[in-house]
């Protein structure tokens, strides 16, 4: 899977979650930049990211996650080694 | 009813979608009924409230929602607080679980020490209860606590009086003891719902430590449907009937090809035990109150014939109506909805065919129509779905399928009456119309809030309301029983009116349709101005106030004899009645005693 792949999927992810169509989230996307975007809905948005890449984030990796870069990031380590 | 939201559901979808699904919900443009729900945690509870507003939009109730402060649910439940107060809860449903159990025992304590430590727990809980109750007088939910995820005394954590097992089993026990001893106090098992979920899952802990939640997010649907399905069976929203369709779904095979002694059904094949089992679980459903019906394309002789099979368990007198044709099955289903004077939205249909369930879904609106599966699944998704859930068992539930049966018989004798009167005479009808009396308290709250039709105000009220009013001197109210030579057809009106000086205002007249032009509406009218007499009230106002649902009452105060005096733009009307010095009384069929 390329990382556009992964962005491509997880804007749909984004989509769905905060019910809006109009987002397109990129390496630098935060938590700042999408209104609705709390910390919870945060554990929400997680959840379906886990469910769409059939994976889990571990806690380590949820407390340091800074931004949907190093999301996807996590989402190309972990799908590769599986 | 969205299908998304109904069991067998996809937890993770709800949450992902749970904003869109919100939108249609709000947008499908049905009428609800509006609730005000207080969650008080002992952890977090935003995912749940979220969830929890959808199955209840879905089962039609809109609530607003007042959520604790993270982890304050005894402290608001014991000291109040302001915005609690405004808010004024019409339900509590406390959501704690074992995260909130503040000391177990620990090894080498005596069993006096561990009963002292479980009452104490308890006693805490209890401190609660006792306090919403003081001030809200309300319903109250509350959790069990699920299993530990793990065992320090292994297997034997169950049964040795220190393991954290046995302490919870009997925490439980005590929780499950005052439910037994309170009415308006109802367990949410997710004790049951962890097992069913599987308890590792659930309780993992990286939910509590993240985010502070004592289930797993995708468990949360599972709570959610099952608080919300306690919710609208408080507020009369179960369901009532089940209708059936036979071939594959009652039996292995069909009975027109097969003929009946081919069928499977009893012991002897593996698919003959499913069935059977599968009836069975029918007619236990059947002495709750639910009513069973058949709508099945089959030549009516052949489904009795199929009813009757030697190794079955339901007969054809377990059923209402047995509607075997080969007429569309929508219409067989409306059919029996309107020969039973109940609504579509009261029936759920079970079918192993996909192509029947789709074609009910489309012709016949609100009908539910559950995904039921394989035959080796149809219990557990008619159970799990909580359509029938059970909150208050009146002896009104037990007897309904006999009620419902002889109204049937009714119709069936009045047809050989040329007149009606005479036909009314004959039922030698017996009405008992009194004060409200504690032994009908739960009845009556459960009409206030299932009666749509027959219902002036459509005005709500909980048990404990309804005990209150009962008590006020104010109000004047009436229950009314009726009873002829085919049954007893319990509780079946109500009326509450509020007394201001010699002036009576009818504050809930409701009736139930099985009762319909029966004479009871006049019974109850004559009972309500012979107390009046006695309260010197001169001038009863009546009240309508429309809704989707109740047109058949629009000009029932007319019918009594009132005058309009007022209409109002939405639909809603005043209406008077001058109590005349020599009232004479309008029924002449029913026997009342007062």
């Amino acid at each position: 899977m390329s990382k556009e792949e992964v962005f491509e999927r997880l804007n749909e992810v984004f989509r769905d979650v905060f019910d809006d169509e109009s987002i397109v989230v990129n390496e630098t996307t935060t938590s700042a930049d999408i209104e609705d975007w709390d910390s919870l809905e945060h554990i929400n948005l997680l959840a379906a990211v886990e469910q769409e890449f059939g994976m889990k984030f571990s806690m380590g990796q949820v407390v340091t996650m800074k931004n949907v870069g190093e999301m996807a990031d996590i989402i190309l380590s972990q799908t590769k080694e599986g | 009813m969205r299908k998304e939201l109904e069991y067998p559901f996809d937890g993770e979808y709800i949450l992902k979608k749970a904003k869109s699904l919100r939108r249609k919900l709000l947008e499908d443009g049905s009428v609800r009924l509006k609730k005000k729900i207080a969650v008080l945690g002992g952890s977090t509870t935003h995912d749940i409230i979220k969830i929890l507003d959808l199955f209840l939009l879905n089962q039609g109730i809109e609530a607003s929602f007042y959520e604790s402060e993270f982890g304050q649910f005894w402290e608001d439940a014991v000291f109040g607080n302001e915005e609690l107060n405004a808010f004024k809860p019409d339900l509590v449903f406390i959501h704690t679980g074992i995260r909130n159990i503040r000391q177990f025992p620990v090894l080498g304590e005596s069993s006096r020490q561990v009963e002292e430590l479980l009452e104490n727990q308890y006693q805490y809980f209890v401190t609660a209860w006792e306090k919403i109750t003081e001030h809200f007088s309300c319903p109250i939910i509350q959790n069990n606590f699920e299993y530990p995820f793990y065992r320090l005394l292994g297997n034997q954590d169950c049964a040795d009086i220190h393991g954290r097992t046995s302490f919870v089993t009997r925490l439980n026990e005590k929780f499950y003891g005052y439910a037994r001893e309170h009415d308006n106090f109802y367990i949410n098992d997710i004790n049951y719902q962890a097992a069913a979920f599987g308890l590792d899952a659930w309780s993992d802990p990286f939910y509590w430590h993240m985010y502070k939640y004592t289930l797993c997010l995708p468990a949360i649907p599972w709570l959610a449907h099952n608080v919300a399905n306690i919710i609208k069976s408080i507020y009369g929203k179960n369901k009532k009937s089940l209708v059936l369709d036979l071939d594959n779904t009652l039996w292995g095979g069909i009975v027109g090809d097969d003929g009946v002694e081919n069928l499977e059904i009893g012991p002897e094949t593996s698919m003959g035990q499913v069935f059977a089992e599968f009836q069975g679980y029918v007619k236990s459903l059947k002495d709750l109150g639910v009513m069973l019906n058949v709508a099945s394309k089959n030549e009516e002789e052949n489904a009795i014939a199929g009813l009757n099979h030697p190794d079955g368990i339901l007969r054809p007198e377990d059923f209402i109506l047995i509607k075997a044709n080969w007429e569309p099955k929508s219409r067989n289903i409306l059919q029996i909805a309107s020969q039973m004077n109940i609504l579509p939205d009261s029936l759920v249909f079970a079918d192993d065919n996909p192509a029947e369930r789709e074609i009910v879904k489309q012709q016949a609106e609100g009908v539910t129509v559950p995904e039921i599966g394989k035959p080796e699944q149809y219990i557990r998704i008619l159970d799990h779905g909580g359509y029938f859930e059970m909150t208050n068992y009146s002896e009104d539930d037990r007897k309904r399928n006999e009620m419902y049966k002889a109204n049937i018989q009714r119709e069936a004798q009045q047809a050989s009456f040329a007149d009606y009167h005479e036909y009314l005479l004959s039922l030698q009808m017996k009405g008992i119309i009194k004060p409200f009396e504690p032994m009908y308290m739960a009845r009556i709250a459960q009409l206030t809030n299932k009666s749509n039709q027959f219902n002036l105000t459509t005005k709500r009220f909980t048990q404990a309301q309804i005990e209150q009013t009962a008590a006020d001197e104010n109000f004047l109210t009436l229950y009314g029983k009726l009873e002829d030579k085919f049954g007893d057809n319990g509780v079946v009106s109500v009326v509450i009116g509020r007394q201001e000086k010699n002036r009576l205002h009818l504050e809930l007249w409701l009736m139930s349709c099985r009762v319909l032009k029966r004479d009871m509406e006049f019974a109850m009218m004559d009972t309500v101005i012979a107390h009046c007499k006695k309260r010197g009230i001169e001038e009863v106002i009546g009240y309508y106030y429309p809704t989707a649902k109740n047109a058949m009452v629009k000009d029932f105060y007319a019918l009594l004899g009132f005058e309009k005096t007022e209409e109002k733009e939405d639909g809603s009307t005043v209406w008077k009645f001058v109590i005349p010095e020599n009232y004479e009384n309008k029924n002449k069929a029913i026997k009342v005693e007062m």
